[in-house]
């Protein structure tokens, strides 16, 4: 294997994670507070399809990604104020969000299905792109890529050490003490779910403007699943998804580039590598001494009433 | 149309029957994808509309898409037998066993299962010659590529996909004799994301022709962004990469739906396993690119043509497999019996099977 080839290896899964970086980002912010929003996968195909749909009537991927982004927002609106006004289940309605999506973006997208669009062109940082081998990797790619990077780090930043983070992490962890202290519980969820549609949106416009130009029913092939896996695996820590999205990313290239190279492993096997990743983490953090440092929020699931005191 | 399928699998959930005056013949149709998925279920599909355009109101059509294979798929197809379909459809290889499971069950139902190879009194089978069409698009991969190699992605490895994998191989082998192919398996039929990720691999370890036996037109427009070639499969994927598209190999299925419709009316259907190729009119080259040079343009019509005839038969003998053996004698073409196992690779591909 020479290193031209390591580079497009490494180059690949870092655009096969921005996908699953967007919408996984986006889920661990909804988690944080609290609520676990299995609509994932609906989400990012209403994204999918009406940030093509957006972008194919204007010509401009921008235009593409902005509705996809509030397509994201509006269905997570609807999954907010059923789980958190009307106290619904939370599991369920995630996953009727999904049948939801999945369904609806096929009918709105039938009209365009075999249409093209020019999506975003790749462009090279200026400077940083001619580091050797790095500069191809990762800084030769489109737009959304490098959003995504800033995004990563300003999270980090939010999360770890702003007065916002803490307020996030309070109320996923105990929401009757928080609203004890004056914080207002749904306000900060509602926030929270609506982060996570947006971002869910973006993964989907990533799918249809970048990744694959073009819409087709389902296209996003249960990556909206791979991203909840990758909460866990993350174990909740918004830089362990980042490293955990391009994993995903170089796991899921590896299998396919190695029978190229007709390396005789099974490619089944192969590509059970990401889950059995996901697997072996879980035990290891599912542990008794790791157990404290498994950052599930307390209170994930469980709908919040302020009548009703822990 | 999605309002209409819905609806149809709520009225089958809630086992309801429709009385009609006059009672038209119902045909139910199993799909593996999305009807929108522009490659193998799409062509069903149109096969399912050519029916209705056919009979109009003398027959009733349901289809049930996205159905996975396995348990799913028994329940799905039972539910269309319960519903009083007298023609069911089932039309992915892994749908084989679920269909010789519900066959026993509802013997007054006439199933058929496209691509398998079990039949019963009420079971038939029927399967396209894609290895024909995979033929011609080795012909035209090893004329075109200018690295000398060429490449697959394949979707499972079961008969019917290594079968077409030695056809493009033996067609790009016979106008090509330095030809290489690299073959990646995406391990699904259908994830447009992952076809795209396969097709990358392929175009960065040197290929600049590629086949694909997954259903999505995805690695064609990686093969347009990066100004390489590729063959479209099921459909008409031309508009989806202009310039990299060589030609697709088109399924045409209503011809044999037509004709096994008509068997029921008559009562006169029985249980076959029925192949059907260009001769058929079920394949076709659709949108051959006016831009390829002149000689490749005349090699694939010469290609089709003896093809179509009946003329050639891709796998005529002596064929050797990739381990030294006698695969098929001097002056024997396999059978469709034969056919239908073929589970070794011709001489020249270096890879292996997965096991």
């Amino acid at each position: 294997m020479d290193s031209d080839l390591i580079v497009q290896i490494l180059f690949a899964a870092v655009k096969t994670g921005t996908p699953l970086l967007f919408i996984a980002l986006g889920e661990v912010i909804c988690e944080k507070s609290g609520v676990l929003n299995l609509g994932q996968e609906g989400m990012m195909l209403m994204g999918a399809v009406v940030g093509f749909l957006a972008a194919y009537g204007t010509g401009s991927a921008g235009l593409g990604v902005l509705s996809a982004m509030l397509m994201g927002c509006v269905m997570s609106l609807i999954f907010a104020v059923l789980v958190l006004h009307l106290g619904a289940n939370q599991v369920a309605t995630g996953l009727a969000l999904t049948i939801f999506g999945t369904g609806l973006s096929a009918f709105i997208g039938s009209g365009v299905v075999g249409q093209t669009i020019q999506g975003f062109q790749p462009i090279a940082v200026p400077l940083l792109s001619d580091i050797p081998y790095l500069g191809k990797i990762l800084f030769s790619h489109d737009i959304l890529v490098y959003a995504s990077f800033t995004m990563t780090f300003v999270l980090m930043f939010v999360v770890n050490k702003t007065r916002i983070g803490l307020t996030l992490k309070a109320v996923g962890e105990n929401p009757h003490a928080a609203n004890a202290i004056g914080i207002k519980v749904l306000r900060v969820r509602y926030l929270a779910v609506m982060f996570g549609g947006v971002m869910a949106g973006i993964s989907g416009a990533y799918m249809s403007l970048v990744y694959t130009p073009m819409w087709v029913e389902n296209m996003t092939a249960g990556r909206g699943w791979i991203a909840l896996a990758l909460v866990v695996f993350a174990s909740w820590r918004v830089g362990r998804i980042m490293l955990g999205a391009y994993l995903f990313g170089l796991a899921s290239i590896m299998h396919l580039v190695l029978q190229g190279l007709g390396w005789s492993i099974s490619p089944n096997l192969l590509a059970m590598l990401p889950y059995v990743a996901t697997v072996v983490v879980m035990v290891i953090i599912s542990a008794d001494k790791f157990k404290e440092k498994l950052l599930a929020p307390r209170s994930l699931g469980k709908p919040f009433d302020p009548r009703q005191m822990a | 149309m999605k309002l209409k399928s819905l609806l149809v699998s709520l009225g089958l959930l809630a086992g309801a029957s429709f009385v009609q005056a006059e009672e038209p013949l119902k045909v139910g149709f199993v799909y593996v994808g999305p009807v929108g998925d522009l490659g193998w279920s799409y062509e069903h599909d149109r096969g399912r509309k050519g029916i209705e355009e056919y009979f109009g109101d003398k027959v009733k059509t349901t289809y049930v898409e996205n159905v996975p294979e396995g348990a799913d798929a028994e329940r799905v197809i039972t539910q269309l037998a319960k519903a009083g379909n007298d023609l069911i459809f089932t039309t992915s290889f892994g749908f084989m066993n679920p269909t010789v499971k519900v066959a026993k069950r509802f013997p007054n139902v006439k199933f058929e299962h496209a691509t398998g190879y079990k039949l019963s009194k009420n079971l038939g089978t029927y399967v396209l010659r894609t290895y024909e069409g995979r033929y011609i698009s080795g012909v035209a991969a090893g004329m075109m590529t200018k690295t000398n190699t060429i490449g697959y992605i394949g979707s499972f490895p079961i008969p019917e996909v290594i079968r077409d994998i030695n056809a493009a191989y033996m067609g790009a082998k016979s106008v090509n004799p330095d030809v290489k192919m690299k073959i990646v398996w995406a391990n699904t039929w259908y994830d447009p994301g992952k076809e795209t990720d396969a097709a990358n691999a392929l175009m960065d370890q040197g290929v600049d022709v590629m086949l694909q036996h997954t259903d999505s037109p995805a690695p064609l427009i990686a093969a347009e962004k990066r100004g390489l070639r590729a063959i479209g499969q099921a459909s008409d994927q031309s508009k989806f990469a202009p310039n990299a598209h060589i030609f697709s190999v088109r399924d045409d299925w209503a011809p044999y739906y037509i004709k096994r419709v008509q068997a029921v009316m008559d009562g006169k259907w029985d249980s076959k396993d029925f192949w059907g190729g260009f001769h058929e009119d079920m394949l076709s080259l659709a949108s051959i690119n006016p831009n390829l040079p002149k000689d490749v343009r005349t090699k694939i019509d010469a290609t089709l043509a003896s093809i179509k005839s009946g003329e050639f038969k891709p796998f005529t003998g002596p064929i050797k497999d990739n381990k030294g053996n006698i695969a098929v004698p001097a002056n024997h073409s396999l059978t469709d019996q034969e056919l239908a196992q073929v589970n070794w690779y011709v001489e020249g591909i270096t890879d292996e099977i997965p096991r």
